[in-house]
């Protein structure tokens, strides 16, 4: 009798024993927590457009059409969507899908959505230019919705991908500072926000009703660390599982350390110079003098040959791979290779000094001038490096280069009254040639929305034609040629100098593994543990 | 530090020699201590490397002609890309060769540093002294600005500066200036409170000597040791200031680089082993800081006249 | 002594106004907050509907009453990044950065005054030099980078100590049980995490104080020293002891409480550089980032409490000089 009660109490204690450890292990895996760089300043997914909030936003919430990896459009909260007529276009949403409160999600809550973008009192960048095409919405069933807009108009599933999805019960009046409290920040989402400390942190728990792939964490918390040197130092010493926006200083460490593994793609963001095409040939440009410090007299920015001398001058791959260390590429448009408006044949400009000095020459600079290059210091991602190398390889073809970096809140301002003759910049696109086109190469003009960020105020009367043809053009094939021809124009031009797209980079722990995006979001759902 | 002891200031030697200038005295009682002296010839040489840099420096690390960024964070020893001198303490990230980057670094940082707590101690002691010594009216004016200026963060005036002048040296002097003068008058206007309640200011009150005398003669002299700490101290706090204002993208021009941006820029490479970036300007910035306050210190004992009574 | 209060009372209302002015001032002069907060492809409809939002739209003079009008009524605007009341936003994080100032300082003055005393007493002895020497190091070496250092040490190589964060908090109530943790303010210096949390950016924050502390307590020592009131203490037969902390150590505590007064008042108000390298979330970080992207209603709130501070403790420096040392009297300043 004895013998045999023993033997099962040692297997219990065994399998006890085991089972302690198991969820130990088990408990580790269950939490993870992420470091981000950049601060999000708001739970309220339409209160201020700025990429941490929509990376906080996806992960609570879900949009109509989602994006992958690569930026491609997904059925999100929409299982398909297509045109009915010229202006008007029909989503099916998707069946069985709940929010976090237990509520149904229907057409309701999308028309709800819409409506709320514009009315966000207090929003510093609202989200009320998603809402604008759209001039009624129509519930054809509680999963079908209709969106009747002004004019034919191409963009709308893109748009879309932006607009996060909100429970028209739950926010029906609710105030971004319910958002915040967490009260009103329901979602259909993989996790749901549990605590939110301003500007610190926000804690995830798995939402287990969500439609998707169920979220691989019971617990995701995620922190904010702006300072670069000190978010590489709580990856390295263990206190977090995944960093954003490694520093380019510390890739050659981390590539070398077994501890941490990079995961990278080329996002979506150029840097470029942009140029004073303000100022007429037979006017000075504030920033350019000749070689005795003199005025000029004539821009000679607004001479092909000059543009086209500085951007040869430039050797791209040294910057890529001298202050880079190789975390960009070289570029000569705005989007990279895969991306709806990519122009095929317009590769980087090769650097050829020679070359340059004989356009140079060519125009009447036989020496050169002198020119001051501008640029912000706390921006992108080694700014202030870049225009001095910039500076270096200009100076080389006779173009005296002085550089100045100043923080991002004095320089904007001062770039958008075009204040300066050169500048360096850079400009996140959406995954559509449409964009980058519209807001910096686009002639300004308020009425039309165009040319927000063309600080340079380059105007070319072919791009703008070729522009406002693919803006209502609902054939995606011509569509994408005339984006595709407007681009090459403009950069043949040399309206601005494109220097590279930026390679956006994360660092993981061993142990967990995340898919890097070309938009640059870090979001919670991104990360899993690594399959053994 | 100070050799000078309590015992040697009690009965101070009497060493009545035929002519005894006060500078004279100065320099004798201040060459007492071997260590102020060693301060006073390590400053030296490093006032001197900081005015002959242009002369003495393997190259123009200002002039972006001469640099390249393929010879960018090259470690100490390399030869340049042209072949023609050694980084002796390597390259920074632009291809700056690290030694003239130091040596005009110097120039810039003993500029900032020295002169702006220079102004802001003259500036600061007299309106401080003022204050204590005529009271009433002006005494609250001054000391409402200086409460106003100590909660104004430095970032925010160099900003302001920035926006208003422009990008440059001689503006990093005037904010740091406009930062620190409260300092000096918050400090010397304590202790002249006490001060102007002793007897010898009665007593020089009694023989109707003019104020400004009494002032300058008679008050500071005692106000002065708590004073030269904390200026001594300033110099330091000032290039460390500007080096956090350039690490926050506030300071010098980039181009111009002083030892606190050489450090905030090699600060981001500490992680990855180019330890040289910022080692080295961070050696010279201890060193320097090291020196000034060797002579501060003896300086302080020698200038107190409390201490030698 | 009330009328001298209320006159202080009186001045420090102009203060704060002047502050207000130089902020609404200088902020406009800086740049233009939309700008910076707007989303770049944002175009000129938005752009002008958001600044009508926030209320840039109206003349600077305009905005200035309006934001005197509703300050005079309690409220001082609403954050132009958060869209919260900019003196709510600044009482969550106090607590943070109250606890790391008041951790550093109760440092520096730990290690400070001792060793400050000791090199003033005995300031021939080599441990005085050493110490003189290392207080160097305190105040030479920027911030910033002693900060990363300190992570880099303590974090990553040995693994002693969290790299950033705050760390586990609890309320003074829950921490004695009344209530749950959770509930109240939140102090991190209550639980063991927190306050390993605390300990390298207090030091980092502190070591400045501790060099200061130290060369003014040694100044002053050798100085007081030497008074003829030490020197007839000392000859009446009174012990070491008596003579150094009692006659000593009350003279040389005015310019110490001075300056680590104002000490104390800026590590509160900008302990800017530690707080983001520590990413600990208090007033500092709060300010810095407000300053970066000219979130106006929170710089002018935080700068209207930092100014009430140092005008209280400057009032609070000026009563400890007249208890410290009578021959300081109130009467005779401010009148």
């Amino acid at each position: 009798m004895k013998r045999n009660l023993r033997r099962p109490k040692a297997a219990a204690i065994a399998i006890a024993a085991t089972g302690l450890a198991l969820a130990a292990g088990h408990a580790r895996a269950q939490t993870a927590t992420i470091a981000v760089g950049a601060p999000v300043t708001s739970l309220d997914p339409h209160y201020h457009q700025l990429s941490p909030n929509n990376a906080v936003s996806d992960t609570i919430f879900d949009r109509l059409v989602n994006t992958d990896a690569r930026a491609r459009q997904i059925p999100g909260l929409a299982t398909e969507w297509r045109v009915v007529e010229p202006t008007v276009w029909e989503f099916k949403l998707r069946p069985n899908v709940r929010f976090q409160n237990g509520n149904a999600f229907t057409a309701e809550d999308v028309a709800f959505t819409i409506g709320r973008l514009p009315n966000v009192p207090n929003s510093p960048s609202s989200y009320a230019a998603y809402a604008r095409p759209i001039e009624r919405i129509e519930i054809v069933d509680p999963l079908t919705i209709r969106f009747h807009t002004r004019e034919p108009y191409p963009l709308l599933p893109l748009d879309m991908t932006n607009v996060r999805i909100i429970d028209k019960e739950t926010a029906e009046s609710a105030t971004t500072e319910d958002f915040n409290s967490l009260r009103a920040a329901i979602g259909t989402g993989p996790y749901r926000a549990v605590s939110h400390r301003n500007g610190d942190r926000i804690e995830f728990e798995r939402f287990d009703g969500y439609w998707g792939d169920r979220a691989p964490f019971q617990r995701v918390n995620y922190r904010m660390i702006t300072n670069d040197a000190a978010r590489t130092a709580a990856l390295l010493a263990g206190d977090v599982d995944l960093i954003d926006q490694v520093p380019t200083s510390d890739l050659a460490k981390l590539r070398a350390d077994n501890r941490v593994h990079l995961s990278e793609t080329t996002g979506l963001r150029l840097i470029f110079l942009g140029l004073d095409h303000l100022r007429q040939a037979n006017e000075s440009s504030p920033f350019i003098t000749d070689n005795d410090g003199k005025p000029l007299g004539r821009n000679p920015l607004q001479d092909v040959r000059v543009r086209r001398a500085l951007s040869m001058a430039i050797d791209r791959r040294a910057i890529v791979d001298r202050i880079m260390e190789g975390a960009a590429t070289p570029a000569n448009q705005f989007l990279p290779e895969g991306v709806f408006g990519f122009v095929a044949d317009l590769p980087a400009p090769a650097y050829d000094p020679d070359g340059a000095k004989r356009l140079l020459a060519e125009a009447g600079y036989p020496n050169g001038f002198r020119i001051q290059l501008n640029g912000p210091n706390d921006r992108y991602i080694n700014d202030s490096r870049i225009i001095q190398a910039v500076g270096q390889m200009w100076t080389r073809i006779g173009v005296r280069t002085a550089v100045e970096a100043q923080p991002w809140t004095t320089f904007v301002g001062r770039a958008g009254r075009s204040e300066y003759s050169a500048f360096l910049i850079g400009w996140g696109s959406n995954p559509d040639g449409s964009h980058p086109l519209r807001n910096i190469m686009a002639t300004v003009n308020r009425d039309r929305g165009w040319g927000a960020s063309n600080r340079g105020r380059y105007s070319n009367p072919q791009v703008d034609a070729l522009l406002l043809q693919s803006l209502s053009e609902m054939d995606e094939a011509k569509r994408e040629q005339q984006v595709i021809e407007g681009m090459r124009i403009a950069m043949t031009d040399v309206g601005v100098i494109p220097l590279h797209i930026q390679t956006n980079i994360w660092a993981a722990r061993r142990g967990f593994e995340h898919t890097p995006r070309n938009d640059e979001l870090t979001r919670a759902q991104d990360l899993r543990p690594a399959a053994r | 530090m100070s050799q000078s002891a309590i015992g040697e200031a009690a009965p101070a030697a009497p060493r009545k020699d035929k002519v005894e200038t006060p500078f004279r005295r100065f320099v004798s009682e201040f060459a007492e201590s071997k260590v102020a002296l060693l301060g006073l010839v390590v400053f030296a040489i490093i006032a001197i490397i900081a005015i002959l840099a242009p002369w003495i420096a393997p190259q123009n690390p200002y002039d972006l002609a001469q640099l390249d960024i393929m010879d960018g964070r090259l470690e100490p020893g390399s030869r340049n890309g042209s072949d023609t001198f050694n980084y002796l303490l390597g390259t920074d990230d632009q291809g700056r060769d690290m030694l003239s980057g130091i040596m005009y670094g110097l120039r810039i940082s003993l500029t900032v540093g020295a002169g702006s707590a220079l102004i802001a101690c003259i500036v600061g002691a007299s309106l401080g002294l003022l204050a204590a010594y005529v009271g009433k009216r002006t005494d609250t004016v001054i000391m409402r600005l200086v409460d106003l200026q100590l909660s104004f963060p430095s970032i925010l005036v160099a900003l302001m500066i920035l926006a208003f002048l422009g990008k440059g040296v001689m503006n990093v002097v005037i904010a740091l200036v406009i930062v620190e003068w409260a300092y000096y008058a918050r400090t010397v206007r304590g202790t002249a409170l006490v001060e102007r309640r002793r007897e010898y200011i009665e007593a020089a009150q009694c023989l109707a000597l003019p104020t400004h005398r009494i002032m300058f003669r008679h008050l500071l002299p005692n106000c002065l040791p708590p004073l030269i700490v904390i200026a001594t101290m300033q110099v330091a706090r000032a290039i460390a200031l500007e080096a956090t204002l350039s690490f926050l993208g506030l300071g010098v021009p980039i181009t111009e680089p002083s030892l606190g941006l050489l450090i905030a820029n090699g600060y981001e490479y500490m992680l990855s082993g180019k330890y040289w970036i910022s080692f080295y300007p961070g050696i010279a910035l201890l060193v320097t800081i090291v020196s000034i306050n060797l002579m501060g210190d003896q300086l302080r004992d020698v200038l107190n006249p409390r201490l030698k009574k | 002594m009330t009328v001298y209060l209320v006159r202080r009372l009186i001045q420090a209302l102009f203060v704060v106004l002047a502050m207000s002015l130089i902020v609404f001032i200088g902020v406009y002069a800086i740049g233009d907050p939309v700008e910076i907060l707007i989303s770049p492809d944002a175009d000129q409809i938005e752009r002008e509907r958001a600044i009508r939002a926030l209320g840039l739209d109206l003349p600077l003079w305009q905005q200035y009453l309006v934001f005197l009008t509703n300050a005079l009524q309690g409220d001082l605007g609403r954050s132009f990044v958060f869209n919260e009341p900019a003196l709510r936003l600044i009482l969550q994080r106090m607590p943070a950065t109250l606890e790391l100032a008041f951790g550093a300082t109760f440092l520096a003055l730990l290690i400070g005054l001792p060793l400050g005393l000791y090199a003033g007493l005995r300031p021939n002895s080599p441990a005085s030099k050493t110490i003189m020497a290392g207080s160097i190091l305190g105040f030479s070496l920027p911030t910033f980078w002693v900060g990363l250092m300190l992570i880099m040490v303590f974090a990553v190589q040995l693994g002693w100590l969290p790299s950033t964060g705050r760390g586990e908090t609890c309320s003074v109530l829950g921490f004695i049980g009344i209530t749950p943790c959770s509930s109240g303010v939140q102090w991190s210096f209550l639980t063991t995490d927190g306050l390993a949390h605390m300990v390298m950016p207090a030091i980092n924050l502190a070591l400045f104080k501790i060099s200061l502390v130290i060369r003014l307590t040694r100044a002053g020592v050798r100085e007081t020293m030497l008074m003829d009131y030490v020197k007839f203490a000392r000859a009446k037969g009174l012990s070491p002891a008596r003579v150094t902390f009692v006659h000593v150590f009350k003279n040389i505590l005015i310019p110490v409480v001075t300056v680590v007064g104002l000490e104390l008042g800026s590590t509160i108000a900008f302990s800017v550089v530690t707080e983001s390298v520590f990413a600990w979330p208090g007033m500092g970080k709060l300010i810095i980032d407000s300053i970066n992207v000219l979130d106006r209603p929170v710089i002018v709130a935080y700068l209207m409490i930092i100014v009430l501070m140092f005008i209280t403790i400057n009032l609070v420096v000026d009563l400890t000089y007249s208890l410290l040392d009578p021959r300081v009297r109130l009467e005779n300043k401010g009148t």
